[in-house]
């Protein structure tokens, strides 16, 4: 009787030690509880796992309930056991116990197991998560941003420093009265002030539920969430539903809402102020939370206004730091492999994708081409490894080159035709689409799971003969390229099976030889289009994989995922070779830069990360979304940036200086495509409210370039202009605009699915 | 103050309830109301939670709903396993129950027989996905093509005729306005900052409308109406489809209706039987066109209409040409117009059954006239042949019987009151065969009915016994809904030749009658009715020997073009017309073999409607006036235009159905 149990009690503290237990974790619920140990006791854990987020009370409590367990089934040798190797006296345990709340101790037997069987629903979620984040024992080069990686601290210093409470009763008063107070003080310092509202309140919010005022907490809640600004309903909404310490464990967007200051940028004139007042009513809950929780950039010189306030906030942890957008980018493309059309082959730097540097080549010989001298905000030329160019990537370039000279020079006054691709038949399953860049072929990821591919040209989609129809091919003769291809299963589209769940991501390697896919099944899959059959399942994400993207060189692609952890691979590692952390939530879209030594990534923590693939370092953060991002897409120049969340906006950065430059208002729903046309005079988005609309990007550039002072601050003054900008609007018959594309003429595609 | 804008949050929780109850289904009795409130608390936030999760996948998956999958996603995101089972492709079948004080929600499981989901046939393997590409916008200009939504949605033409003042939508607005501005090339630049101008001003002013047409729809609006009137059947089947689905036409839509009612109007006075037939074709197309706001130009096609009803000559030989089956015709789309736009305000109905009502009555009336006015009321539905024309029953027997038994009478008479015997038969027989009880004897019928009596008995009894095996059919098999669109059954004469003219007939197995009536008529309730046997037209599309001495006027020599090029290609696969070639002249009624004897072997030469010299077309207008019958379509024509802006407030409204013809409330008269 004893025994038996014994048995995978033991296992289960085996497990505990098990350096690999990340994927174990996933898999087993049953381990979780069990998870971590303590440091003090594993070592090796602590080794391991020593980066992961250290023992929070989620481990220290279920240590005590499995003792309590122990006990209360009379299982004393074991339980002697497992105290021994905690480590842990009686003592600490019951202080720490009281200390935390004790819930597990105190809650009785039935609601104690539906609790914690509840718990490890979410418990579950946020270890291996955090694991992820911070290092699992990959051997890439792991780098986690300046700005969360450094002040990351220990969850329970965070959580206890929420124990140090004043009267639950009086929290009301303190907010009001800062409330009155900022409403008092002059317009031009109100904007600013208004600011502290939102993290204060939810703050002060959560120290309540902390310290289980539960009554408290809901009144104060009742009566201020009106008052915040409406793009933070989504998290409000989130905050509404949590009314209880235990909720608090295990819900990633109120940890990172404490473990990530919320930064907020103020004047100094402002923060004197402020300042000046809390002391004056020695106000020291609201003083706490500000220097504990609060990161105030305090900046020299005219306060902000309301709207230069609104366009930059709305991220999850607040603004950018200042100094988070000074490293230098080096935005410039790089040089063009100098390919006569009798090709020659001396050039190693590869440039086969977008090609739009290179298409400009025939007809910026006379402006000065980019080409010919180094770019001054161009990368070193080596700076990341690139692949050789190929024959067949010359050849590719040579079509390039002649389709460009035949491009169509678009502007307000001759925009594109766009030919709309229709998936029918496709009942909402639709759920990435991709275009060749020579837009010959064309990938739809679907949520049942499938890849399919279709030939958009009277070219057919063929395979390689199977083996044994290959060995029977003359080796020798000319045509052997063409006699290994099966002409008799050829078709024009071309089904992929092999995810497990739905495709939320496509990419054409740039040779139109491998696709990209990435699923809900967590991992990324290399497809070869000779044989189309699935090369490599790269597992990484433990989670759904939502965007991956090829570099415009190849080999390189990228994928980020509900982990909230891009990742960089190399066609030919199993590994990523870089992964990039940081981001509060989700990664919602990743792309490259076009000179590929940077890849920015959109998440639903409603910011915007830059990182640097050599560095791995986060080199720009861009606020401004009011919404997971979904959309993201690089001028052809590399300067620009334009972004598309499901807020409706589409706004537009400058890469090189990390600020704003514009908006653009129209679309009414969730924006899931945007592109440059080739010469980026014009832009394109496409959206969930059935449109495509373009854009005259050169005009919407070129109202910013001229300011200088926007630029040195970062205090952007955003013109009204989208309804100039906007060239045209064009409707579909209920058919969502899930990706648009501008073929090497400059016709635009767009692609979606009907929903009758 | 802010904070009754914005939405509400509040932190609902699920009833503790719902925890016992939930309980209660597992065997957990005696649950204490303390542990339902912290249950109920857990529960409500872990739901929460992971619909938050759902919702991701929602924006992942590109959609607008939540879908069930998306929770399993959630839950297995959580590690908790996914509720299978719950693939509902629509909606969830949640059901609400309440008794005893309790409400509650559940999910109505059916007890299903296995052998049953055996047995049935598998269903259709849904169609796979599909790519297909067509032009969303050419150089900055939509299409109207059918892939395209309509360019400008019928609310918004309603709303532009109805409210010049008002302003557009903003998105719209944009939408044209850029269309114009790339459109009519780069001179319009200017014009389109203007407008902008315009529009940032205070000022709300009705934005400028173009009325030029573009080339392209010139283009387009000439082949149409070449194709629409000229010889090419296949051409013109293929033209009137483009004019019955084509969502871009309203641009051109004031064309068409000057064309058809300038048309009706010279080729009424020209006796040019073919072309008329064409022209209430074409009506019929626009009629047929979702996205067309016709309210607009009523007053121009709604005379055209009563014309080809009630005109006194329609054709050059009415003894030999069937014109009968075009006014049948025209009376169907009266008919239909009455249903469609006939309003409260318009009272188009009322007015309409006024005028034929006067002109029937009326004792100098010509037989054509009076058989256009009979077929104008009776498709107008059974009240109407209830209240209006069973009672004339007798006296137009008595004139029928005057001029088939009186003395001297001239053929064409003769034909006439055949044509309106047949005619009031056809109809009332199936409106008596429901308002008289079964037994039908000769001698009452003569005494209610008088001349036409016995005839109508018999049509009543044949009537009856058609109704019975329908009725047994219709609960046997399930009505299929037939498609609103004409059924076209031409069937060439003896001679190939494809220079003659040969007489084809038009088989219009009722068109006009709507699905939904046919939906209707599959109730049992009414199944006893009898559905009007399928009309058929025999349309003698030739002249005779003497066409040299119609005048022709043609718009342009490019009569023959190459083929009827409209830019925009109309291919909606399920809303083809049919159209059949048979052989022969067999599928005619009795009036087929008559009037199929006459085959001409003349080229028929069409009018092309040209704007004639005002002097020209008043000549031609006052000879039309004067031919026709005492209700002149001069005079119709006044009645509608002016009375259109009458407001009348008297509704009346009947459907002109037999079918469904007993649920409508009896009329006053």
């Amino acid at each position: 009787m004893a025994a038996i149990p014994d048995g995978p009690v033991k296992s289960e503290t085996e497990l505990e030690v098990k350096p690999d237990s990340v994927n174990d974790i996933a898999g087993n619920p049953n381990v979780v509880q069990g998870i971590g140990g303590t440091p003090k006791t594993s070592p090796s854990v602590a080794a391991t796992v020593a980066s992961v987020t250290p023992p929070d009370i989620t481990d220290r409590q279920t240590l005590l309930a499995v003792l309590q367990f122990l006990k209360k089934n009379k299982l004393l040798e074991s339980e002697e056991t497992l105290r021994k190797e905690s480590g842990l006296c009686l003592d600490n345990e019951e202080q720490s116990g009281s200390v935390d709340g004790g819930s597990v101790c105190a809650t009785g037997d039935a609601e104690g197991s539906d609790a914690s069987l509840l718990s490890r629903v979410s418990g579950v979620t946020s270890a291996p998560a955090a694991a992820a984040v911070t290092g699992a024992p990959v051997p890439a080069k792991v780098t986690s941003a300046t700005s969360a990686g450094d002040d990351q601290p220990d969850v329970s210093v965070v959580l206890s420093a929420y124990s140090q409470q004043g009267d639950p009763a009086l929290y009301q008063v303190y907010y009001s009265g800062l409330k009155k107070f900022i409403e008092s003080v002059l317009d031009c310092h109100r904007a600013e002030l208004s600011q502290v509202f939102y993290p204060l309140f939810v703050h002060m919010y959560l120290e309540l539920v902390y310290n289980q005022h539960e009554a408290e907490a809901k009144d104060f809640f009742d009566k201020f969430h009106g008052d915040q600004e409406c793009y933070y309903q989504d998290d409000l909404r989130v905050l509404s539903g949590l009314t209880k310490k235990e909720h608090m464990k295990g819900n990633e967007t109120l940890l990172d809402f404490r473990t990530s200051k919320f930064v907020l940028r103020i004047s100094r004139d402002s923060y004197q102020l402020l300042k000046r007042h809390l002391q004056e009513r020695q106000n020291n809950q609201i003083w706490n939370i500000i220097q504990e929780h609060l990161y105030i950039d305090i900046f020299d010189g005219m306060p902000r206004s309301k709207s230069q306030i609104d366009s930059m906030s709305g991220s999850l942890a607040g603004e950018a730091r200042r100094e988070a957008n000074k490293a230098k980018v080096f935005y410039g493309l790089l040089k063009e492999p100098e390919i006569e059309v009798p090709l020659d082959d001396e050039d190693e730097e590869a440039e086969n994708e977008e090609g739009k540097p290179k298409k400009k080549k025939p007809k910026k010989d006379s402006l000065g081409s980019k080409s010919k001298k180094q770019d001054p905000n161009a990368p070193q030329q080596n700076r990341i490894p690139l692949p050789e160019l190929k024959d067949s990537d010359k050849l590719d370039k040579i079509m390039n080159m002649k389709e460009a000279t035949k491009r169509i020079r678009l502007g307000p006054d001759s925009l594109p035709s766009i030919c709309f691709y229709t998936f029918l038949n496709a009942y909402q399953g639709l759920t990435a689409v991709d275009f060749t860049d020579d837009s010959s072929l064309i990938a739809g990821g679907f949520a049942d799971s499938t890849v399919r591919v279709w030939s958009v040209t009277p070219k057919k989609l063929r395979g390689v003969k199977s083996a044994a129809d290959l060995s029977l091919i003359d080796k020798e003769s000319d045509d052997v390229l063409e006699r290994i291809m099966d002409e008799k299963t050829a078709s024009e589209s071309k089904i992929l099976y092999g995810h497990s769940g739905p495709v939320y991501g496509t990419s054409f390697s740039p040779d139109r030889n491998y696709l990209l896919s990435c699923s809900e099944d967590g991992t990324v899959r290399l497809w070869s289009l000779q044989t189309f059959t699935c090369l490599v399942g790269y597992k990484g994400h433990n989670y759904p994989v939502w965007d991956t993207q090829f570099s415009p060189y190849g080999y390189y692609f990228v994928s980020g995922g509900h982990d909230r952890v891009a990742r960089l691979w190399a066609t030919d590692h199993y590994q990523p070779l870089r992964m990039f952390s940081g981001h509060l939530a989700d990664v919602t879209s990743t792309r490259f830069h076009p000179n590929c030594n940077y890849v920015v990534t959109g998440s639903a923590d409603r910011t915007i990360r830059l990182w640097d693939v050599l560095t791995g370092n986060c080199v720009r953060i861009l606020t401004g979304h009011k919404g997971p991002i979904h959309s993201l897409a690089f001028s052809p120049n590399g300067k620009f940036l334009a972004s598309g969340a499901t807020d409706g906006r589409i706004l537009l950065w400058d890469i090189g200086h990390g600020v704003m430059i514009g908006e653009l208002k129209g679309h009414t729903d969730t924006i899931y495509a945007l592109k440059f046309s080739r010469d980026g005079e014009i832009l394109a988005s496409g959206s969930m409210d059935n449109t495509v609309k373009l854009w005259d990007a050169t005009k919407a550039f070129d109202d910013i370039e001229t300011d200088d002072f926007t630029a040195a601050t970062g205090h952007i003054t955003l013109p009204e202009n989208s309804q100039d900008i906007l060239l045209g609007t064009y409707v579909t018959k209920s058919t969502a605009v899930v990706h648009v594309h501008f073929t090497r003429r400059n016709l635009l595609l767009a692609a979606g699915s009907y929903n009758p | 103050m802010a904070e009754e804008k914005k939405q509400k949050l509040t932190n609902t929780l699920l009833p503790t309830e719902s925890m016992k109850a939930i309980g209660e289904s597992i065997g957990l009795s005696q649950m204490q109301e303390e542990t339902c409130q912290v249950l109920s608390e857990e529960a409500s936030y872990r739901i929460k939670e992971i619909a938050q999760d759902a919702l991701k996948f929602m924006h992942h998956g590109k959609r607008r709903k939540l879908m069930t999958s998306d929770i399993d996603y959630a839950l297995k995101l959580k590690n908790v396993e996914p509720l299978y089972g719950f693939h509902a492709q629509e909606f969830i079948p949640f059901r609400f129950a309440s008794g005893g004080g309790r409400e509650l929600y559940f999910y109505e499981e059916k007890e299903v027989e296995l052998s049953d989901i055996i047995n049935t046939p598998l269903p259709r393997v849904p169609l796979d996905v599909s790519l297909k590409a067509h032009w969303l916008s050419i150089e900055g200009v939509q299409p109207a093509i059918p892939e395209n939504p309509p360019p400008a949605s019928k609310e918004q033409q309603k709303a532009e005729s109805t409210e010049p003042l008002k302003a557009v939508k903003p998105g719209q607005e944009e939408v044209q306005m850029h269309n114009k501005g790339q459109g009519t090339a780069a001179t319009d630049a200017k014009g389109k900052d203007q407008k902008k101008l315009i529009e940032g001003s205070a000022m709300k002013l009705k934005p400028r409308s173009t009325h030029e047409l573009s080339v392209e729809q010139q283009l387009y609006y000439k082949e149409i109406t070449e194709a629409c009137v000229g010889s090419c059947e296949a051409k013109r089947a293929e033209a009137l489809q483009s004019i019955a689905t084509d969502p871009g036409l309203y641009q051109m839509l004031p064309r068409f209706s000057t064309f058809i009612s300038e048309g009706v109007r010279v080729n009424v006075v020209q006796n040019n039987l073919a072309l008329l037939i064409y022209l209430m074709r074409m009506v019929k197309a626009l009629m047929d066109n979702p996205t067309l706001y016709l309210e607009k130009y009523l007053h121009e096609l709604i005379p055209a209409v009563v014309t080809c009803i009630v005109s006194r000559q329609l054709c050059l030989r009415p003894d030999v040409d069937n014109h009968w089956a075009l006014r049948d015709f025209a009376a169907r789309l009266m008919a239909q117009t009455c249903k469609t736009f006939s309003t409260t305000t318009n009272n188009i109905q009322s007015r309409i059954t006024k005028t034929f009502t006067k002109s029937w009555l009326d004792e100098k009336t010509q037989w054509t006239t009076r058989y256009g006015c009979i077929a104008g009321l009776a498709e107008l539905g059974p009240d109407v042949i209830k209240t209006l024309i069973i009672p004339r029953l007798q006296v137009e027997g008595a004139r029928i019987k005057a001029v088939h038994e009186g003395p001297v009478v001239s053929n064409i008479d003769k034909i006439g009151a055949d044509h309106v015997q047949s005619l009031l038969l056809k109809h009332c027989a199936s409106v008596i065969a429901k308002l008289r009880s079964p037994p039908d004897n000769q001698e009452q019928y003569r005494a209610d009915y008088g001349y036409l009596g016995p005839m109508l008995c018999t049509h009543v009894v044949k009537a009856r016994s058609q109704a019975a095996i329908q009725a047994q059919q219709v609960n046997r098999t399930t009505l299929t809904i037939t498609q609103p669109r004409p059924t076209l059954t031409l069937s060439q004469g003896g001679q190939p030749s494809s220079t003659s003219r040969t007489p084809s007939i038009i088989k219009m197995p009722n068109s006009i009658t709507l699905p939904m009536q046919t939906l209707v008529s599959a109730r049992p309730s009414t199944s006893t009715q009898p559905s009007p046997p399928p009309t058929k037209f025999i349309v003698m599309s030739s002249s005779s020997g003497s066409s040299s001495t119609q005048q022709v006027i043609t718009l342009s020599s490019a009569q023959s073009a190459p083929t009827s090029t409209s830019p925009v290609t109309t291919t909606v696969p399920s809303l083809q017309p049919l159209v059949k070639l048979e052989p022969g002249g067999s599928q005619g009624t009795g009036n087929a073999v008559t009037v199929g004897s006459g085959v001409s072997r003349t080229v028929q030469k069409y009018i092309v409607v040209s704007l004639p010299s005002a002097a020209d077309g008043k000549s031609q207008n006052t000879m039309g006036q004067h031919q026709l019958s005492p209700s002149s379509s001069a005079a119709l024509e006044a009645n509608a235009v002016g009375s259109l802006n009458n407001a009348v407030t008297v509704k009346l409204e009947r459907p002109e159905s037999p079918s469904n013809g007993n649920q409508s409330p009896q009329p006053s008269h």
